[in-house]
């Protein structure tokens, strides 16, 4: 049996340079939930979503301190290969964004890098995915054009598909929705809950009522600190302080 | 909106469409210039002969007036100094865009930019100098001034070119495309293959058609190292005599109006041509293989 904690952090600091972004950040994330991660803008929360998959790395003056744990195994341990790490753990970022080439190929992107050619294999992959973040039908017609083509929702859910078609273990979501209109965030929203049957999600996101919709846990981060983290009808009817009652109830932030 | 502001709306607007039609039409002028200084000369010669004719000897009785070794001349300098300065130029900008640390491109960068403004006859003189005597001692032959040592110091002259205009192109490549890429598990490498130079590739292209414009318009440059002599090269080490030298080289001494005069001009449409032929090439290409409009120059 599988421990019901997918991955987690101990003590995790940030710093750029000598600013320290995040404060001994403990945080677990359940197998096959969703969990959210909200807090005023500057809080540290997609700073800390980015420790997650290392794409703090790119931060030349970026520090971690503590520990981050996948499956029980520290990767930011010597021995850990990013790249294949960052195959393990998807990400959906802030605004669309597709690669400037076909829907097909931006779909197919982290197959091909994973080195499979076979065509057959590669069209059952790309079906596949894009079903799963609900595309398929509105684009299967089109896979050779190309996805700048698509409007801003579908862009966003053809980058989902294109995390997916890699198989990650955990999906992190950095405001997925927040260049969206009302329709496609729906869409997005449907598809989180039917995701996380097979994936661990964890989504950042600056709208209440989207956390309380889509989310099992509810993490309230507040410069740079984890004010605040449990069941998410918990956090958003009896919060157990001031800040965080504040925040939801949109008294700041 | 008042009258009075109006008129003054429409006097800008007049303004800049004269200043747009004084520099077209000056060009122009001079394209026409060009033509009917070179077509006389085709009264004389047939097209077919004076492109393809093995021999130029434009000062015997009766001259010949072929150019084919001087375009061969031209061809060959600029191809084998594109074999040089693409690589060169393309790879040294993907390193400073990609993966110099930003000290490191930020010292770079200006230093590559300062060796685009040597003079061409400074690059002459050290091909002259330096070049010549080496590449006549180490390969044993009879002259240093040839078909190499032109395409080198041209090659020398492209690639601050190419690298600073496809570094351009690379660096404005969006970050969040970088990222998502290096987001599904793909290196550095294969981020920089798959997807940034794709992304790049219209104003890559526009970095090697300006870099290659440079070599094969050069002027001062064959001049002085390319040997000069109008024959068909049979291998790297013989001396050429590309267009624009030959032009430069002969105008002062062709009588003013004769055929050897309207042959030089001749000459220059035939540059002018290849040039053109070379830009649109470039153009398709550049169309051909870019993926979206952004990232381009």
């Amino acid at each position: 049996m599988d421990s019901p904690i997918k991955m987690s952090t101990i003590n995790l600091d940030f710093y750029y340079g000598k600013f320290q972004a995040l404060q001994h950040i403990s945080l677990d994330f359940a197998r096959n939930q969703v969990t959210a991660l909200i807090g005023p803008s500057g809080c540290g929360k997609s700073t800390f979503l980015r420790c997650l998959n290392r794409m703090n790395d790119l931060i030349l003056i970026g520090r971690v301190e503590g520990k981050i744990l996948l499956d029980n195994e520290d990767i930011y341990a010597s021995n850990v290969d990013v790249v294949s790490l960052r195959s393990r753990i998807g990400m959906v970022f802030q605004k669309p964004n597709p690669f400037p080439k076909t829907i097909f190929e931006n779909a197919a992107y982290g197959l091909r890098i994973k080195g499979i050619k076979n065509k057959n294999t590669l069209s059952e992959h790309v079906e596949n995915s894009l079903k799963q973040s609900a595309l398929w039908n509105e684009v299967k017609d089109r896979l050779n054009e190309s996805a700048l083509g698509l409007s801003g929702g579908q862009q966003q859910r053809l980058c989902i598909a294109r995390a997916l078609a890699v198989e990650p273990e955990v999906l992190l979501m950095d405001e997925p929705c927040s260049a969206l209109d009302p329709i496609a965030t729906q869409k997005i929203e449907e598809l989180i809950q039917e995701l996380k049957a097979n994936y661990t999600i964890i989504t950042v996101t600056h709208n209440m009522q989207q956390a309380a919709r889509i989310s099992d846990t509810t993490a309230f981060f507040y410069m740079g600190k984890l004010i605040e983290t449990g069941n998410t009808d918990i956090i958003f009817t009896r919060p157990r302080y001031k800040e965080t009652e504040d925040y939801i109830t949109g008294r700041f932030g | 909106m008042t009258l009075k502001i109006q008129i003054k709306e429409r006097r800008v607007n007049y303004f800049f469409f004269s200043v747009a039609t004084i520099s077209i039409a000056s060009l122009f002028m001079i394209m026409m210039f060009l033509f009917i200084e070179g077509l006389p000369i085709f009264t004389k010669v047939s097209v077919k002969d004076f492109v393809f004719g093995k021999l130029w000897y434009p000062t015997s009785e009766p001259p010949d007036f072929g150019i084919f070794p001087l375009i061969i001349g031209s061809l060959g300098v600029t191809i084998f100094s594109a074999l040089m300065s693409i690589p060169l130029g393309v790879m040294t900008a993907i390193y400073l865009a990609e993966i110099a640390r930003p000290g490191i491109r930020e010292v770079v960068k200006p230093l590559v930019e300062l060796l685009a403004s040597l003079p061409s006859v400074v690059i002459g003189f050290f091909g002259m100098v330096v070049v010549a005597p080496f590449l006549q001692e180490v390969f044993d032959i009879p002259t240093g001034l040839n078909l190499c040592n032109a395409s080198l110091m041209l090659a020398f002259m492209s690639v601050p070119t190419i690298c600073s205009i496809s570094e351009d192109a690379i660096f404005s490549v969006q970050k969040n495309l970088k990222e998502a890429s290096l987001a599904l598990g793909a290196t550095q490498w294969e981020t920089i293959i798959r997807v940034i130079l794709p992304a790049s590739i219209s104003g890559i292209a526009a970095a090697i058609i300006l870099g290659m414009s440079r070599a094969i318009g050069e002027t001062m440059v064959v001049l002085m190292v390319a040997g000069g002599a109008a024959m068909i090269p049979g291998s790297i080490f013989d001396p050429v005599r590309p267009l624009p030298a030959n032009i430069a080289a002969e105008m002062a001494e062709a009588p003013f109006g004769g055929d050897h005069y309207h042959a030089l001009f001749a000459t220059g449409i035939i540059l002018f041509l290849l040039t053109i032929s070379f830009n649109l090439i470039a153009d398709h290409i550049s169309h051909k293989y870019r993926q979206s409009g952004e990232a381009s120059l």
